[in-house]
């Protein structure tokens, strides 16, 4: 046959015209179709994710400030741009602290002050205009000496303009510039007064840097990266405590972590499109085997070998894995518009265009889905019987179960592996799904089981229909996980997430504070007060804040380096805000030692930790924590551990110790309270009566984080849709394989006198059961979802919501059943004598 | 050819043509025959004969090219597939080489299947039709095989199940297309004799069953009360 007539031909040649014959039949083109669905998937996030890795290795340098910087609380040694230009590096000094600004008419706030040396910025471009509605500006060095740049929001506070003067400590400064961007400000959401930016060389005439100043001195060093390389190594030998070296792995570290974690999940999500696409593949591979039984056996008995029969199959679907590959690729590429637009705006600028590694990532998706699902059915073809061509009876071995399951658990663990980057995560995922699946079938098959009473109920069609399932049980359990997992990832999203957003918004009182003020200098808590309940408002509670660095714990010194965990390195590099009080706070619980003031304990001494902080640290009560405040060392053991509800919106320390033991120490005062709406405006009046005073609206901070939230799940739904069009192709391949059964049995009805509504309500009924079951699975899984997250992760009550079950299982009914009707109506066109006197 | 004629079947000028690959191609020509209620007629051809596509037509599974057949007064033509369909249900039986079962079904539910497609028997409770459906198995002797699934019968089994399947609803005409040949000669015997036995001396009251029987073996033909024979789409 085809082997024999190309011998002696190209066999590229052969294997093209094989193919393109082979291309008529449905079998391959479901494997095709499957494949061009999981490559679209994974590749539309991995175009999108490379095009945000090189978005953010373009940013690093530019949001660290240059190609290496140390941070410190204490002025840095004046020697190290001269070392540094040995290396033949640029260099930069910056120094940040908050201080209040004046306008000439007396308006005050709170503001950022940076102060840059001319050379910065070393990496990226400041942006600003000259005039509040000028054209944007591009500069590459600060503000000149005896001027300012504002941001707009602190220009609206002082109401002034470009040109006008600002009074910064003992300086007078011309307003020159309205800030746009700075390239290597982070996003920390604390860091939220406005910025005023200045000359370095004016900070010290300021008369602002002091003892007790809260100041932030950078230092930012530039150029070829040998210089870097041998500046950094010298630069570890003289780095002292408190002076921190960053990388362009630190730069913006939260966002880095997040993007990282959003890109992992992403590309997770993206899998189980794969993994259903795998099955419909299984399924294809399957029925193409079968069908190629009897030209495999005629190959066989004109002497092909078992290898040369496989192999010319093997190369077949090769062929068309690597074209469905490639339209797979173009869709993905094209689908990654719409995920740019949807999370694109976590990164600023335009992200630049991918590279080839997607391109590579996704062929390579392709094929290993491909082999991994196909192979084991297509080994079958090389074990046909050249007998067969006398005795039809002699079918192709049947598949090996193990074979097929090793098969398919190597790949998609192979792809898991490469997509979380991380062998603990991909093990998990790996055993998760399988046990989900393991779940799902069992449930499938109970389902399926359990229909069998309904048979004797009603009519012919309902029997025909579910006479159907329960005779393709393998088949049909199939389906119903494929199309469980589609519907539950849809229904978590759609339903479960609303739910629970619902029910976290519930859980806040009505009253919960809304807005915080910090900064609230001593001697002026009686006057905030005073002025807050003459607003109309609750009269507040002031919280002492001291700040202080823990230093020992017990008699070890703690160094950020002896940390693993990078949020406990930063934990200890940062100062902790520590507060005292009499009583405990009221929104928190003691539930482990006593507090201060417990019989028989010196009420001067002891600590209140935070549970999550004993544990983190590995603390226990009587442990002795030191923390330097002010440049003094204060010494006390752990006497209470206290519980704290971070979502309460109230303030809350980490660290509480008895009044004794800090009410002398340098403090600022804090509080929480609800601010009604209608009150915002005059809040903001009476605040300029403490212009060291910054409101931090916490609303507004919800906002935003639901706003990514609800970037990151559309994104997410997004990527659950090539899912659930990868269920679809796991119908289509079932509908496919069972094509030559359906269309006999239509005609035998059609023969017995059924008309077509029957057998169109008996498909109509298979379909819909089909879905029925798929939905009412998803919906109580969902729900089980729904009730694990509030009760372990959010801590709240959830309550079922029937629309899980209405949509679950209406939409999967109608859904199922139409999309099975659409896949099988063309049944019924044929006359029966032609179909029934066909070919078995 | 009337309403009232005692004729079940007729048909006047038959004529199949399909298009091969060398042009038209003729499978039926001239066709005209008539056959009466309760008679046995044998179609009976060699391989390629066109006497399959020939009981094919005479039962509304396929039109002709042209040409009239009506069946049960019933010009087939007239009909579009559904209305074709509608006249068969509970009236017209088959029997056929490969068996044709559901494989899904159970023999009991097979053999209910033309009760449950006969609009006449709309009303009727299911008990009154799984009777039915019993006897018809009680009568091929295969009560006891009820629940069974058609791969777990043998193939004589399984033809005794379509014929039960065929008469169960007292059918005026049955078809058989080559009943025998996929059995052995022995079962092929029985089945016969099942088959002729059945469509003589039906279980209700009512007329005996017209038997037309496609096929090739001139002995299992000289049973029948007559014998059209059929030799390359043409009556001999």
């Amino acid at each position: 046959m085809t082997l024999t007539r190309n011998r002696g031909r190209g066999p590229l040649r052969a294997l093209l015209r094989g193919t393109w014959r082979e291309w008529r039949s449905a079998e391959l083109r479901v494997l095709a179709a499957a494949l061009v669905v999981a490559v679209a998937a994974v590749a539309a996030v991995g175009f999108f994710t490379d095009r945000v890795d090189r978005g953010m290795a373009q940013q690093a340098t530019a949001l660290l400030g240059g190609d290496l910087a140390v941070v410190s609380d204490n002025p840095l040694p004046a020697g190290w741009p001269a070392e540094a230009a040995e290396y033949g590096l640029e260099t930069a000094r910056t120094a940040s602290l908050p201080s209040v600004v004046f306008s000439t008419d007396d308006e005050s706030r709170l503001a950022a002050l940076r102060a840059v040396e001319s050379s910065w910025p070393l990496k990226g471009e400041a942006r600003i205009r000259p005039g509040r509605d000028a054209d944007e500006q591009t500069r590459d060095l600060g503000p000149e000496p005896g001027t300012a740049w504002l941001e707009p929001a602190l220009l609206d506070a002082l109401r002034i303009e470009t040109g006008d003067r600002v009074e910064v400590g003992d300086l007078d400064l011309e307003v020159t510039g309205v800030i746009t961007h700075e390239p290597d400000r982070g996003s920390n959401l604390l860091d939220i007064a406005p910025r005023l930016m200045l000359a370095f060389d004016d900070l010290e005439a300021s008369g602002l840097i002091g003892p007790g100043s809260r100041v932030r001195y950078e230092f930012f060093a530039a150029g070829p990266s040998a210089g870097v390389e041998g500046f950094r190594g010298w630069l570890e030998d003289e780095l002292e405590s408190g002076q921190r070296l960053l990388g362009l792995e630190d730069a913006n570290p939260e966002l880095r972590t997040a993007i990282e974690r959003a890109e992992r999940f992403l590309g997770l999500a993206s899998l189980m499109a794969v993994l259903l696409a795998g099955a419909a593949i299984a399924v294809a591979a399957h029925h193409f085997a079968q069908r190629r039984a009897d030209p495999a056996a005629v190959m066989r008995a004109l002497g092909a070998s078992g290898r040369q029969v496989l192999l010319t199959y093997f190369g077949r679907v090769v062929l068309v894995a690597l074209v469905a590959s490639g339209i797979g690729l173009a869709i993905g590429f094209a689908a990654q518009f719409v995920l740019a637009a949807l999370l694109g705006d976590w990164l600023a600028g335009d992200l630049p265009p991918p590279g080839w590694r997607p391109v590579i990532a996704g062929i390579g998706v392709g094929m290993i889905t491909a082999v991994g699902f196909a192979l084991p059915a297509l080994l079958r073809i090389g074990q046909v019987s050249p007998l067969r061509v006398l005795r039809r009876d002699l079918g192709l071995p049947p598949t090996s179960v193990w074979l097929s399951g090793a098969l398919a658990l190597l790949a998609f663990g192979g792809l898991l592996y490469w997509q979380a980057a991380d062998p603990g995560l991909a093990a998990w995922v790996l055993l998760g799904t399988a046990l989900a699946i393991a779940l799902l079938s069992v449930l499938g098959m109970a389902l399926v089981l359990a229909l069998r009473p309904l048979r004797n109920r009603g009519g012919m069609a309902l029997r025909f229909g579910l006479a159907n399932l329960s005779r393709r049980g393998g088949l049909s359990a199939v389906q119903l996980v494929a199309f469980s997992v589609g519907i539950l990832a849809l229904l978590l999203l759609a339903i479960v997430r609303v739910d629970l957003l619902e029910a976290w918004d519930a859980s806040i009182p009505e009253d919960a504070p809304n807005q915080f003020f910090i900064n609230i200098q001593p001697g002026q808590e009686q006057a905030f007060a005073d002025r807050v309940e003459a607003a109309g408002l609750e009269r507040p509670q002031l919280d002492p804040m001291i700040r202080g660095r823990l230093i020992e714990i017990n008699d070890d010194r703690v160094r950020p380096e002896d940390f693993d965990d990078d949020r406990d390195r930063r934990l200890v590099d940062r100062e902790f805000n520590l507060s005292y009080a009499e009583t405990p706070p009221e929104h928190n619980r003691i539930v482990d030692g006593h507090w201060f003031d417990a019989q028989g304990q010196d009420p001067d001494t002891g600590w209140s930790v935070e549970a999550g902080l004993m544990e983190r640290f590995d603390l226990e009560i009587g442990d002795y924590l030191t923390f330097r405040v002010g440049g003094q060392a204060i010494r006390s053991p752990i006497t209470s551990v206290r519980e704290v509800n971070w979502d309460s919106f109230q303030v809350n320390f980490f660290v509480i110790g008895p009044p004794g033991l800090l009410d002398e120490q340098p403090r600022t005062f804090i509080t929480a309270m609800h601010v009604p709406d209608d009150q915002r405006s005059a809040q903001n009046q009476w605040l300029r009566e403490f212009p060291a005073v910054s409101a931090i609206d916490v609303s507004a901070i919800l906002a935003q984080v639901r706003d990514v939230m609800d970037q990151a799940t559309r994104a997410v739904e997004y990527v659950f849709l090539f899912t659930l069009i990868a269920g679809l192709t796991v119908l289509y391949a079932a509908v496919q394989a069972t094509r030559d059964v359906r269309r006999r049995e239509a005609a035998l009805l059609r023969t017995l006198g059924a008309r077509r509504e029957h057998i169109r309500n008996g498909l109509l009924a298979e379909f819909g059961a089909l879905g029925l079951l798929a939905g009412l699975l998803a919906a109580v899984i969902a729900t089980a979802v729904g009730a694990l997250l509030a009760w372990q992760v959010f801590e709240f009550d959830y309550s079922v919501n029937p629309l899980t079950f209405v949509y679950g299982i209406g939409g999967g009914t109608l859904g199922i059943a139409l999309a099975g009707w659409l896949g099988t109506r063309r049944v019924l066109d044929q006359a029966p004598l032609a179909v029934l006197r066909g070919p078995e | 050819m009337d309403a009232s004629s005692s004729f079940v079947l007729e048909a006047r000028d038959l004529e199949q043509r399909i298009n091969g690959p060398s042009g038209p191609l003729d499978i039926l020509r001239g066709i005209s025959l008539a056959v009466q209620a309760g008679e046995t007629v044998a179609i009976l051809g060699a391989s390629g004969s066109g006497k399959s596509t020939l009981l094919g037509l005479l039962a509304g599974l396929d039109a002709p090219s042209a040409g009239e057949v009506r069946l049960l007064g019933q010009t087939i033509s007239e009909l579009n597939e559904d209305g074709r369909a509608a006249l068969r249900a509970g009236r017209v039986g088959f029997v056929f080489q490969s068996f044709q079962l559901l494989p899904a079904l159970t023999a009991m539910e097979n053999t209910l299947l033309p009760l449950e497609l006969n609009p006449a028997h709309a009303g009727r409770d299911q008990e009154t039709l799984s009777l039915w459906a019993e006897q018809a198995l009680e009568r091929v002797g295969l009560s006891e095989r009820a629940a069974h699934y058609p791969h777990q019968l043998s193939g004589g089994e399984q033809q005794r199940v379509a014929i039960a399947r065929a008469i169960v609803d007292h059918p005026a005409v049955l078809f058989a297309d080559e009943p025998t040949g996929n059995l052995d000669g022995k079962t092929g015997h029985r089945i016969i004799e099942l088959l002729f036995g059945l469509a003589r001396h039906p279980d209700r009251d009512g007329p005996a069953t017209a038997l037309v029987l496609v096929t090739h073996d001139p002995e299992i033909a000289g049973q029948c009360d007559r014998i059209i024979s059929i030799q390359d789409g043409v009556l001999a």
